[in-house]
């Protein structure tokens, strides 16, 4: 992460004297900017799947706080297997950067692909277990 | 390439280059920690050899229970069991309402070995489960230990320590067929996977700890001590600025996993969802992702914008957070913490609000000689450890260190939690005694490898002292260069090892290894005497009462009767409602004529009582019978006052100074009915309270004597039918016995001369 941290600043370094009020945006506009230029494609791909779980995510949340909650079981599978399923494709997406590579030096992209099979398993095998 | 240099040597120098070759220490330890794992077992079995192989206790006896109906009836039935045969007349969804862990295994142990046509009775798996959990409990010990640090004997002594410390053996001696006995092994195994897990990021290692971890939350209500330990852990490291995302992939991983491995739990249900104690982990969990999200936004922009998204940002979501938490508390979504909770902070919170907690022995806060008891020497070494943690402060570090105070605070609270406690202390304990024999036996002489074990020791200084006097000359002799400051260290260190040895032995043979079924006592003559009056007592409820009779005891006993007697009972160790047990607490403080119709609605048939007053047994019902009373009074304060139990001067008394309301008391007529005619006049003693008894006994009318115990500590009453003619039971016995009724004579009224 430290080596990206020039490059960025100094395509931002006039947007620093601005007055705070617009800086919100700006920040949004600068996050957005090197999100785009610094993601491989493959890592957009799953972020693309983050953000759809995300969305299914809240679909389920805002339906168990329209219509109630009725199957209780239902809804807390449902819901946690998009969580689940979301943490175990950030810690794929975390795994696979390159950017991390010191952080994990004992973790190839093929391991974190083959354990993120194994808790997607898991994790599932518990919902349906549970969803009655 | 060691040996070969070695070779040719005296034999000594041989056996030490061998110690140095890899695979010759593989072999060491794996065969040390294979005669560790057979210490942990072998101390276990005390009362095995000197009783014979029985469940002990009280719960345990529950659980055997329950093992039987699952061998018996397969998973699914026992999922679904309805037991009416409790709590008579509500029943118990006990499928429901039991951590079903511990049946499983020894169920899972007993089909094994049946397909591996070894015929084992599974009372016999029941009673060594115990100890054979406790030797993998040693090498889990071992495994989290050599997290901890880079010497290999730390490890191999945590693992003996675990194995023999009385803290742990409390709960795990053969025949105590409890949830901790499988519970502590996955303590501590969870918390090495979870270090694990962190140390590589490994999603396979945190999925790994939410298995374990759900298989714990199956076995032990304990595993709470998990669920707000390792969010602590998290939440610490973050505090400390140490946030990774190695720690975001294990945490998120162990949680998302965790949380849906325990909700399968009938037992558990929602309440990883509904409960505050649950919580924690919860809230880390969101905090974790925002975090990330921030390092995130951290590495894209420059650090002012990020100050003000950081304000911005994370103030909002940390005011909607807790505003959210505090709302659905508030409105009823999330239960609020539990009593049993409260009463780890409040330790008074309890005894005031809650007595069928307090009443509970091993709830109350821990005495400060327990520790020594349980821990011996380890408790002494076990700062040292901490602050060896502190030196090097990793990401486990902190947690030993965060362990090691939750750990201490929660066994001073609560006597039980010395088990929670005792995992970390052994840990603590070995890397500081590996650390000092480390120091004083390898330092600067690097020829001595093996000290791996404290027996070795002699001879290792032997031969270090050889080597520093050669070294003398060029070298000053000061600190542990020092032959005598080496041999002194390391022989204080070995005899400590001994004493603690040896205290381990005496206490788990003296303290932790009866039955409590069975009673022991020594003859005049130095031989041992048996009491097996419980065994005696629910054998006869067995064989001469009806297969449905009802029996009333208090709820302690409950256990025993379902599992000893196969008889249904009122109330039993479950303990889940209040106020069936206050309604028995009622029943046996109230007068005869109050207790027979509570009685007869609940279609009791025999009062069983438990009396230590012959034998000077003291954990019997007259000690107990002030918590009936509290419990009672809980519920119905009107009629049931604690204070009419004491002696105007406020003392406890069973003699004839006792109250009226004692005196009238069911459970004081029960206890005491017929005991005077035992002892000549003038001479009725209990021995418990040391009290001389009036020569008159109570008199029973609603209840008869049915069966007493060869020394009295049981004692079973029936409860008498209505009377045939519509008479009370007062007016019946009293006919009974040929006293004239007294109404007859007043009827009669003045005699008048008949003229006619």
């Amino acid at each position: 992460m430290a080596p990206k941290k020039p490059a960025t600043a100094a395509t931002t370094s006039a947007s620093a004297s601005s007055s705070s009020s617009g800086q919100i945006d700006k920040i949004a506009l600068n996050i957005v900017q090197h999100y785009q230029k610094t993601t491989p494609q493959r890592t957009k791909l799953i972020d693309t799947f983050m953000a759809f779980l995300v969305i299914v995510g809240g679909l389920q949340f805002a339906y168990c706080v329209l219509a109630g909650n009725y199957p209780f079981n239902a809804f807390l599978s449902g819901f946690s297997a998009t969580v689940g399923q979301f943490v175990l494709t950030a810690s794929l997406r975390i795994q696979t950067t390159e950017a991390n590579k010191s952080e994990f030096p004992s973790v190839s992209p093929e391991r974190a692909f083959a354990d993120y099979v194994v808790g997607s398993l898991i994790l599932h095998f518990f919902c349906i277990n549970f969803i009655n | 390439m060691a040996a070969a240099e070695g070779a040719g040597s005296t034999p000594v120098e041989l056996l030490v280059s061998l110690g140095r070759n890899q695979s010759t220490k593989t072999l060491l330890k794996v065969i040390i920690l294979a005669i560790i794992a057979a210490a942990a077992v072998a101390s276990r079995l005390f009362s095995v050899i000197r009783f014979e192989s029985i469940i002990h206790e009280f719960d345990p006896w529950f659980n055997f229970r329950a093992t039987k109906y699952l061998v018996a009836n397969g998973f699914y039935q026992f999922w679904d069991w309805f037991d009416d045969r409790t709590w008579h007349p509500l029943g118990r969804v006990t499928g429901g309402t039991l951590y079903p862990g511990l049946m499983v295994t020894s169920g899972a142990i007993y089909h094994l070995l049946r397909f591996l046509t070894v015929p084992v009775d599974i009372r016999n798996i029941c009673v060594l489960l115990a100890p054979a959990f406790s030797g993998l409990t040693a090498y889990a010990a071992y495994l989290l230990t050599n997290e901890m640090t880079t010497s290999s004997s730390a490890g191999l002594l945590a693992a003996a320590f675990m194995g023999i410390t009385p803290g742990y053996i409390s709960r795990s001696v053969a025949g105590s067929y409890d949830n901790e006995a499988i519970a502590i092994f996955l303590l501590v195994f969870t918390f090495f996977l979870w270090i694990k897990a962190l140390k590589l990021g490994s999603v396979l290692w945190g999925a790994l700890c939410a298995l374990f971890y759900g298989y714990m939350v199956a076995s032990w209500g304990g595993y709470a001590f998990i669920t707000c330990l390792v969010p602590l852990h998290a939440f610490v490291l973050i505090c400390m600025g140490r946030f990774s995302l190695r720690l975001y992939v294990a945490y998120t991983t162990w949680y998302a996993l965790g949380t849906l491995a325990s909700m399968q739990i009938p037992f558990v249900g929602f309440l990883p969802v509904r409960t505050s104690e649950h919580m924690p982990a919860l809230g880390i969990f969101g905090f974790l992702q925002l975090v990330a999200f921030l390092e995130y936004v951290r590495s894209a922009v420059p650090s002012r914008q990020f100050q003000t998204f950081l304000y911005v940002g994370l103030g909002g979501i940390f005011g909607v957070g807790l505003l959210g938490l505090v709302g659905l508390t508030a409105g009823g979504y999330i239960a609020p913490w539990s009593g049993r909770f409260y009463s780890l902070w409040d330790t008074g919170y309890a005894k005031i609000h809650i007595p069928i907690i307090a009443s509970v022995s091993e709830h109350q806060p821990t005495a400060w000689p327990a520790f020594f008891f349980d821990l011996n020497m380890l408790i002494w070494l076990f700062p040292a450890g901490v602050y060896m943690c502190f030196q090097r402060l990793e990401d486990e570090h902190v947690f030993i260190i965060v362990y090691a105070l939750f750990g201490s605070y929660f066994a001073g609270v609560m006597v039980r939690l010395m088990l929670t406690l005792t995992p970390v202390v052994c840990v603590a304990a070995a890397i500081a005694a590996s650390q000092l024999l480390d120091t004083y036996l390898q330092y600067k002489s690097p020829e001595v490898v093996d000290n791996k074990e404290e027996e070795s020791s002699d001879g290792t200084t032997k031969k270090s002292s050889k080597q520093s006097s050669l070294r003398s000359a060029s070298q000053p002799v000061v600190g542990i260069y020092n032959v005598l400051s080496k041999a002194f260290i390391a022989g204080a260190m070995t005899l400590f090892l001994l004493i603690f040895v040896q205290h381990c032995t005496w206490v788990t043979s003296n303290a932790y290894s009866s039955p409590s079924v069975v009673l022991a006592s020594r003859m005049p003559d130095g031989s041992q005497h048996i009491i097996d009056d419980y065994r005696e007592a629910y054998q006869w409820l067995r064989q001469n009462t009806k297969e449905d009779a009802k029996i009333m005891s208090w709820w302690d006993y409950g256990y025993q009767i379902g599992g000893m007697a196969d008889r249904p009972t009122l109330v039993d160790n479950n303990t889940w409602n209040n106020t069936h047990i206050a309604t028995v607490g009622k029943a046996m403080s109230s007068r005869e004529e109050v207790a027979y119709p509570i009685m007869r609605q609940h279609e009791v048939d025999y009062v069983l009582v438990v009396f230590g007053g012959l034998l000077g047994y003291s954990g019997d019902d007259i000690n107990k019978f002030l918590w009936m009373v509290r419990i009672a009074e809980g519920i119905w304060p009107d009629e049931v006052k604690e204070r009419d139990f004491f002696t105007p001067r406020g003392e406890y008394k069973v003699d004839a100074d006792a109250s009226e309301t004692m005196k009238n008391s069911l459970m004081y007529k029960m206890s005491y009915h017929n005991y005077a005619s035992l002892f000549p006049p003038g001479q009725a003693q209990d021995r418990v309270r040391g009290a001389r008894l009036p020569d008159q006994s109570p008199v029973l009318n609603s209840l008869e004597e049915a069966y007493t115990s060869e020394n009295w500590i049981i004692r079973i009453y029936k409860v008498k039918d209505l009377d045939n003619v519509g008479r009370d039971h007062a007016a019946a016995a009293s006919f009974e016995r040929g006293h004239k009724k007294k109404k007859a004579i007043k009827k009669r009224g003045p005699r008048v001369l008949r003229v006619e």
